[in-house]
């Protein structure tokens, strides 16, 4: 099992070096000339200034060099300086890092709560009217863009019954009602999509679960059909919906900077919005390195938490 | 534990009433309907088991045994089974019980040994939960009063290290080691009838006897009657007081085990002594194996459902089929059922395969061509079966 | 499909789509059997089946379809018609908020989706499909110059990736969008690919094929290719459903085709401005684009389990 993590931690941080490699190499090279950012546009013909801006910042380096000090930087937390605002970025991503986490965690929870039992009754009832409803509605739920479904939330809930604020956001330090209420639309134009996927795989585990030998002989033995179901069934399905929930976490990154867009909401996502649309290259960058490396590293962390939940893994490796 | 299963009433020998059997199968029949039509996987078997008597079902893979076994216990899941005849258990019809009061059953009164010990243990359950979670649902033991039971049973199976073993996933047993625990499950509740289906074909040569000699004692000293289902004839030889010989979902031979050796009647059981690897030969001269294969259950022949394959055929066996009836006068007496014309051993029978010989039907030929080592080969398994059976008798005495 | 939003489901093919886990054979036999397979559907299937050639003829022959309006033209500039109108004879879903007929916009952001998702589709099939077949057939260096693409490109998220191109090319259009999705698209359907060439190498007839002294390149063309297909067609159905999703959702954030031009997902977020006043206008759009991605996802499945089915009873 050590070698398999170590393994699996090697790969880890290389995939993370190529990553921040790739994301820093295509911001240095690509046309647009990110000094023209840092001066004003009437100082761009100025050449003598250009270049002493390209030496101050070290543009003039060779690209490896910059890389490396780049990465030094990053590794401690320093991911360079907005070149709109002037501020750290790193400082401009710590207050939203919550935001987006929670939005995360409540998609999370909502897809958990209601997509495994939902899937487990549809399961295990195969073939049911109730199965075929829940798998109807699954089907529905794939096929509804999270924007489409935010504005049909935003119309209902925040128009017609102005139940809810259609934008912005409630720190929950601030209060948490209306936090509660500012994650509710985001976190359900989210979730619908998580708890089809969820209850369908589900769903397709248990009833292949349901056919192995040992919920035959656990019957034989004179358990009741919900224990077997609870215990002998779910478990063994539940370590794929494990790494599939895992998988999707890492895959809502992209789900959130869409919802925090159209709810306006001071996440991660938003701020990436607004630096595409300032053209601030470092901001820019800085948000793809860190939600790629976060991607990886959420992906590979589902790949440890499987090694640890099944026991035949566990053991073989 | 026997001594407290001898006095529970109801389940020891002593309160039972000798007319009464246990068990009582009267023609069974199940069917699965599937796309390509019905599969007629049992056909109309009847067999009675006493209390504290083992019963042997023999056949070949797709005989009907284990949907048998299954349908006595009524286990055959899916929507597309169906089920008919009588199966009378400690004088409760079990077909006509609401499923629920069926469901009390298993485990409790009727357990079942299955095939693959590889897989009917749950790969992600520890085995300890596993070996009493029915124990304590069943029978509302405790958590300790559990724990304690389940190490008394892993010991009773002969499993060592008994209490570290608790902790342990299935994947890190052996095969064997496995199906010893699947048997102390299913003795757990220390159910009056135990199916065994096929407990040792995926073991190894050598974990099979070990196997095989753990459930006869515990079936001796529980005094459980016992259903062991199997492929081989040379299992159920001085292992079990009876044996039924399945063929195509029906019942072709049935005799007192020991009878059976002696005075095999059915073509088919001798076709399935000749095939019995002998210990003593090179374990690839299964010379004579039947030629051909069974029938398709969807799609029975009329007449015989082993003419095709059978060495003594006649026309007559094409045409109708044979009844199930009493194998003469030897010394089976009208415990000796047969399914056949021309049956092994009489004269009708040998006219029958000389007549197939000088027409070189190949299967006789085949037949005729391994005979030498055919008829050692009984002899051989004549002589273990009384042998086994005596230790059997002085085991159980 | 998972992942409405973004090309998640088909970065994890290895594990989260179930083609992946099962990879049936499956051959469509086009003409005759399409037909078959049509009337074999279930009604609900069937519907499904004959929105998307519905949708799929609109797109293409939309500049011909007589009585169509342009989709640009602003009526109300020449004092023709008014915003935000209703449905009428004139125009029949009305008219948007600055008086453009919204059937016309809902026939050409059909064409719009078809392109992006057909110039995608098409990229991952030929480059993605190609470069697999021949890394997992030729091995050794080329293999590893591919994985190493394909490993890379799976690491990113993909509307972080698209963001981070967008901004960084500093352009937006159709043209862009499909080149920078169908960058990434070529990762998984190479993953595929290269996994169907290496069990499709060890088969007997490539082995035979060698045996007999056939070129390399001749056994790329003539057995390992014509294997590895099926897979990938089948699969492209999955991805259908997710590109019309990435289409209407970049669009929508306004990063995608530029405005004018229709596209579903631009044509909501112009609506949507005028969520509080009229939502009809928002209402075709959305129809449209959430019965075309129903519609895929329903076929799909479909076929998918009817070609399973079908292989397992042979
Ligand atoms: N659920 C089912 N659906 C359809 N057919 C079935 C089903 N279960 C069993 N059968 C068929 O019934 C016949 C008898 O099967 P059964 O499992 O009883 O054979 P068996 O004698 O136990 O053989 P083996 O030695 O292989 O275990 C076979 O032809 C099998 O294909
Ligand atoms: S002799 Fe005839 S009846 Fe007897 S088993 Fe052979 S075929 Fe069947
Ligand atoms: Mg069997």
């Amino acid at each position: 099992m050590g070698r398999l993590i170590a393994g699996r931690m090697v790969r880890l941080v290389a995939t993370l070096l190529l990553v921040t490699f790739v994301t820093f190499m295509a911001t240095s090279l690509l046309p647009g000339d990110p000094v023209n950012a840092l001066i004003p546009i009437e100082a761009q013909q100025d050449r003598e200034f250009v270049e002493q801006v390209r030496e101050e910042w070290g543009f003039n380096d060779p690209l490896l060099v910059r890389y490396g000090r780049w990465l030094g930087d990053a590794v401690r937390g320093d991911l360079g300086d907005s070149y709109v605002t002037g501020r750290p970025i790193i400082d401009e991503i710590t207050p939203r890092l919550p935001v987006t986490g929670e939005l995360m965690v409540v998609t999370v929870l909502l897809g958990i709560l209601i997509g495994v039992p939902l899937g487990l009754v549809s399961g295990y009832r195969e073939g049911s009217r109730a199965d075929k409803a829940v798998s109807a509605v699954a089907q529905f739920g794939l096929s509804i863009p999270n924007f489409v479904l935010g504005l049909v939330l935003i119309y209902v809930f925040a128009i017609k019954l102005r139940w809810l604020p259609a934008t912005g956001w409630t720190r929950i330090s601030d209060s948490v009602t209306g936090n509660l209420k500012s994650v509710a639309m985001p976190a359900i134009a989210l979730a619908v999509a998580e708890v089809a996927v969820y209850l369908r795989v589900l769903r397709s585990d248990i009833i292949s679960t349901l056919k192995e030998n040992y919920i035959l002989s656990a019957r034989a033995k004179g358990l009741k059909d919900r224990f077997i179901l609870f215990r002998h069934a779910l478990r063994p399905s539940s370590l794929t919906l494990t790494t599939l929930i895992g998988l999707n976490i890492a895959g809502l990154i992209t789900g959130t900077i869409v919802i925090e867009q159209l709810f306006a909401i001071p996440g991660l996502g938003r701020r990436l919005f607004s630096a595409v649309f300032q053209r601030d290259y470092m901001m820019v960058q800085g948000l793809t390195v860190l939600l790629a490396a976060a991607y990886v590293i959420i992906n590979a962390t589902v790949d440890f938490i499987y090694i640890a939940i099944d026991p035949r893994i566990r053991r073989r490796a | 534990m026997p001594a407290e299963n001898a006095s529970t009433p109801g389940t020891g020998p002593v309160a039972v009433s000798a007319g009464s059997p246990l068990l009582r199968v009267d023609d069974l029949h199940t069917s699965f309907h599937v796309a390509a039509g019905e599969v007629r996987a049992v056909r109309g078997v009847s067999l009675t088991l006493d209390r504290g008597r083992t019963l042997g079902i023999v056949g070949e893979s797709g005989s009907g045994k284990t949907v048998l076994a299954r349908s006595i216990m009524r286990l055959n899941i899916g929507g597309n089974v169906s089920t008919s005849g009588n199966v009378e258990f400690e004088g409760r019809d079990l077909l006509d019980l609401p499923l629920k009061a069926m469901k009390n059953l298993w485990g409790t009164e009727l357990a079942m040994v299955f095939q693959d010990p590889m897989t009917s243990l749950n790969p992600v359950v520890r085995v300890g939960r596993q070996l009493t979670e029915h124990v304590r649902s069943n029978l509302g033991a405790g958590r300790g009063e559990a724990r304690q039971m389940a190490i008394d049973l892993l010991r009773e199976v002969r499993i060592p290290d008994a209490e570290a073993r608790l902790r342990a996933f299935p994947h890190e047993l052996s095969g064997g080691m496995r199906q010893r625990i699947c048997i102390a499950i299913a003795l757990a509740c220390e159910p009056a009838l135990l199916f065994a289906d096929e407990p040792t074909t995926a073991l190894d040569v050598t974990v099979q006897h070990q196997i095989l000699n753990l459930l006869g004692r515990e079936q001796r000293d529980r005094e459980m009657a016992m259903i062991l289902v199997t492929h081989d004839l040379g299992v159920v030889a001085g292992r079990t007081d009876d044996t039924i010989v399945m063929y195509a979902g029906k019942v072709v031979e049935q005799a007192p085990t020991r009878v059976l050796f002696t005075e095999m009647r059915h073509p088919y059981s001798e076709a399935l002594l000749r095939s019995i690897p002998r210990i003593g030969q090179r374990s690839h001269t299964r010379l004579s194996a039947i030629t051909g294969r069974p029938p398709d259950p969807i799609d029975i022949p009329p007449g015989c459902p082993f003419s095709p394959r059978c060495p003594y055929v006649q026309q007559k066996c094409r045409e109708e089929p044979p009844p199930l009836v009493a194998a003469g006068d030897g010394a089976g007496g009208a415990s000796h059922l047969s399914a056949c014309w021309y049956p092994v051993g009489t004269d009708a029978g040998r006219d029958a395969f000389a007549r197939n010989l000088a027409d070189r039907l190949p299967q006789t030929v085949v037949v005729a061509e391994g005979s030498e080592f055919a008829e050692s080969a009984a002899a051989n398994a004549a002589a273990e079966a009384t042998a086994a059976n005596g230790s059997f008798e002085g085991g159980g005495a | 499909m998972a992942d409405p939003t973004g090309l998640r489901s088909l970065q994890e093919d290895g594990q989260a789509s179930a083609l992946a886990r099962s990879p049936a054979p499956f051959r469509v036999r086009v003409g005759r059997s399409l037909w078959n397979a049509f009337r074999e559907m279930p009604w609900p299937t069937r519907a499904c089946a004959s929105w998307l050639v519905l949708i799929v003829t609109v797109a293409i022959f939309a500049d011909w379809i007589p009585g169509l309006q342009d989709p640009n033209y602003q009526g109300f500039l020449f004092g023709k018609s008014k915003t935000l109108d209703p449905p009428s004879m004139e125009h029949w879903l009305g008219t948007d908020n600055v008086s453009r007929d919204i059937l016309a916009r809902v026939v050409h952001g059909a064409r719009t989706s078809l392109i992006f998702a057909g110039g995608v589709l098409l990229c991952g099939l030929v480059f993605g499909g190609l470069l697999g077949s021949a890394a997992g057939f030729l091995r050794g260096r080329f293999e590893a110059v591919v994985m190493f693409y394909v490993d890379v490109s799976l690491a990113f998220p993909a509307l972080v990736f698209f963001l981070f191109a967008i901004t960084m090319l500093n352009t937006r259009g159709l043209g862009i969008m499909t080149v920078a999705v169908a960058l990434l698209i070529i990762a998984p359907y190479t993953r595929i690919a290269r996994a169907n060439s290496l069990s499709v190498s060890d088969r007997e007839f490539v082995t035979a094929a060698r045996a007999i002294g056939t070129s390399r390149p001749r056994i790329l063309v003539r057995e390992i290719i014509p294997n590895v297909y099926p897979t990938l067609v089948a699969y492209s159905l999955i991805v259908a459903a997710v590109l019309v999703i990435l289409e209407a959702t970049l669009s929508f954030l306004g990063i995608g085709v530029p405005i004018p031009r229709a596209s579903w997902g631009g044509d909501i977020n112009m609506a949507r401005r005028d969520i509080a006043i009229n939502v009809w206008p928002m209402i075709p759009p959305i129809l449209a684009l959430v019965a075309t991605i129903l519609s895929v996802n329903v076929v799909s499945d479909w076929l998918r389990s009817n070609a399973a089915s079908r292989s397992s009873a042979l």
